[in-house]
């Protein structure tokens, strides 16, 4: 029976979103092609985590090693490569996740397996397996055809699917196999873990946040804008190219390598929408969203859009919130 | 250190408005402004701050049609020594693994102690270029670097992971990095700089002299083939407000009013 495997992604102990996803992910494709779901676990002292998988997946390949303590690409490589040239999976799946990007291109390229990176969507459809990425930002969907091959791989944008779990735990087997006979991995070595640098202001805890982006054009503009979140009794925040450019500190960042928010009101001002922002902020209760460009992605995950300059509306909204303030006070 | 950066001539579409060309697999390209990859413009700083520090060349290298040497004016004029343009008719259609090859079949005849490339392009998104370069060619990588240390045959780089997190990783030189943004501040180019960019010589290489054959490269080589774009679904009915900016003020302050947010 065909086989399909999951890379079971985990970090200082604890089982990541992603894992699940793609479970969730291959489990519907593992019974539209009756092929058997296996999740791949590798690490040390990682027992629990494959009694967890196994409520997920039909099989549960439990590989442990000292040297999978820390995830180092070049071990996983050896690793998997000779449980993909063993077992022959049809399909493959990693995360698009630092770790995935780090180790499958070089896996699939070693193995001469096509891969499709970022994926938010693949099926086998009859002959061909198809994936879905988006280009140019998020501005565009591509559907893509892989050349044929008896197997392939496919590293799965986060969140582009919600984990489920299945009806009834699956119960599946675990199967711990001896680490592969693999030579000391000397070139690259995992040395420590760098947590982000203590901040002075917690996004995460604010019920209203103004994010910035692109848009905002220079730093001599982020008093402007932040004076509208003070107004509001807010919190400025930002997407990545302003914490890129030095404009805001890391601790403001919204997205898969910031924080994820979820405030009662979110304001995103001349951001597009890039999915790794959109991801950290689609779950506030409000979001309105102001940008030039009609077509910005960002305009997809918002409830109110406002087509328009920021430069005119945070003006125009400022002078409203003193109005109001003064009537208030009078 | 000899150091070698993979560059990319892409639209920059971040602010622009994309159109579905009449193919149905590509984007209009008419109207758009393109110039470095941003991912490949932060490779391309370090590259050169490196060896401004220690000393050596720095060698940019792009695939891609005529209009790139826009793009390796722009790295020579940063501080590039040297650039080479791989271009041919029948690397039309190459994806990210057909990308690589071309790049390995150049580099594996040259010198180098460092190989950067951007963590991914803003067009394909794919970052799959750096890892498969660095299989190819048999030494290590380390993707997504936000720092670079060198230290004398090993270099200690930061990766950025999710949440704000890093982690640290000793590689062996030479090695392949591909670099996340913000990892310094690309420079401004000169007046001066781009005149001298302007005498220096960009080298051109086409299939023939790189020794693949035309299977290698093109649709046939690749893993990917597009077989049709499309705009996005909409996840959610956005709402638009309209009016002038007073209008939308307005209106944006009785929508919180009714949220209790003010």
């Amino acid at each position: 029976m065909a086989e399909i495997f999951v890379l079971a992604e985990h970090r200082q102990g604890a089982l990541r979103d992603i894992t699940f996803e793609m479970l969730t992910k291959a489990r519907e494709i593992a019974e539209k092609t009756n092929a058997n779901l296996t999740a791949v676990l590798l690490g040390k002292n990682v027992k629990e985590h494959a009694k967890t998988l196994a409520e997920y997946a039909k099989n549960v390949l439990l590989i442990e090693d000292s040297r999978l303590e820390n995830f180092n690409s070049d071990v996983y490589h050896k690793v998997l490569s000779h449980l993909i040239r063993q077992r022959k999976p049809v399909l493959t799946i990693i995360g698009h996740t630092s770790y995935g990007v780090e180790l499958a291109p070089r896996l699939a390229a070693a193995l001469n397996i096509p891969l499709a990176t970022d994926c938010i969507d693949f099926d086998f459809e009859g002959e061909r397996f198809t994936v879905t990425r988006q280009i140019y930002g998020g501005k565009v969907n591509a559907k893509v055809v892989l050349r044929k091959s008896e197997s392939y791989m496919v590293t799965l944008r986060q969140a582009a699917f919600q984990a489920k779990k299945p009806p009834m735990p699956l119960n599946g087997q675990i199967e711990e196999i001896q680490p592969p006979l693999i030579e000391e991995v000397t070139a690259k070595r995992f040395l420590e873990y760098v947590p982000p640098p203590p901040g002075g202001v917690d996004i995460t805890a604010a019920s209203v946040l103004v994010g910035i982006g692109r848009g905002v054009k220079d730093q001599s503009n982020i008093p402007i804008v932040e004076e509208l979140a003070k107004s509001l009794g807010g919190v400025l925040a930002c997407s990545r190219p302003v914490v890129d450019k030095g404009w805001l500190p890391n601790d403001r960042q919204v997205g898969t390598s910031g924080k994820i928010v979820k405030p009662k009101l979110y304001i995103a001002l001349g951001i597009s929408g890039a999915f790794q922002h959109v991801l950290g902020m689609k779950n506030s209760d409000l979001i309105i969203a102001v940008n030039k460009d009609p077509k910005a992605p960002i305009f997809s995950f918002s409830d109110y859009g406002i087509v328009e300059d920021l430069f005119k509306i945070v003006p125009a909204l400022k002078n409203k919130i003193n109005e109001l303030k003064a009537q208030k006070v009078t | 250190m000899d150091i070698i950066v993979c560059v990319k001539h892409v639209p920059e579409t971040a602010e622009a408005e994309l159109k579905i060309d009449a193919t149905g697999k590509g984007i209009e390209k008419t109207g758009l402004v393109f110039d470095i990859n941003e991912w490949d413009d932060y490779a391309l700083e370090e590259a050169v701050r490196i060896k401004e520090k220690f000393g050596g060349t720095v060698t940019a290298i792009t695939v891609g049609p005529e209009d790139s040497d826009n793009t390796l004016r722009k790295c020579l004029a940063r501080g590039a020594d040297k650039a080479i343009r791989v271009t041919d008719s029948k690397f039309a259609g190459s994806d990210a693994y057909a990308t690589a090859k071309i790049l390995y079949s150049v580099i594996r005849n040259m010198h180098f102690d460092l190989i950067l490339t951007g963590a991914q392009a803003g067009d394909d998104g794919s970052a799959v270029v750096g890892p498969v370069l660095a299989e190819f060619l048999g030494v290590p990588h380390a993707t997504m670097v936000k720092k670079i240390v060198l230290d004398g045959d090993k270099a200690i780089v930061n990766r950025e992971l999710e949440g704000g997190f890093e982690e640290r990783l000793e590689v062996k030189l030479p090695a392949l990095f591909t670099v996340q943004t913000g990892i310094n501040e690309p420079r401004y180019v000169s007046i001066m700089g781009i005149r001298k960019a302007m005498q220096k010589e960009i080298k051109v290489m086409r299939l023939a002299d790189i020794g693949l054959s035309e299977n290698d490269v093109g649709e046939t080589g690749s893993w990917l083939v597009i077989e049709k774009l499309y705009l996005p679904p909409v996840e959610k009915q956005t709402e638009f407000l309209k009016g002038s900016p007073d209008e939308i003020a307005a209106k944006v302050i009785e929508i919180l009013k009714s949220r209790g947010l003010i």
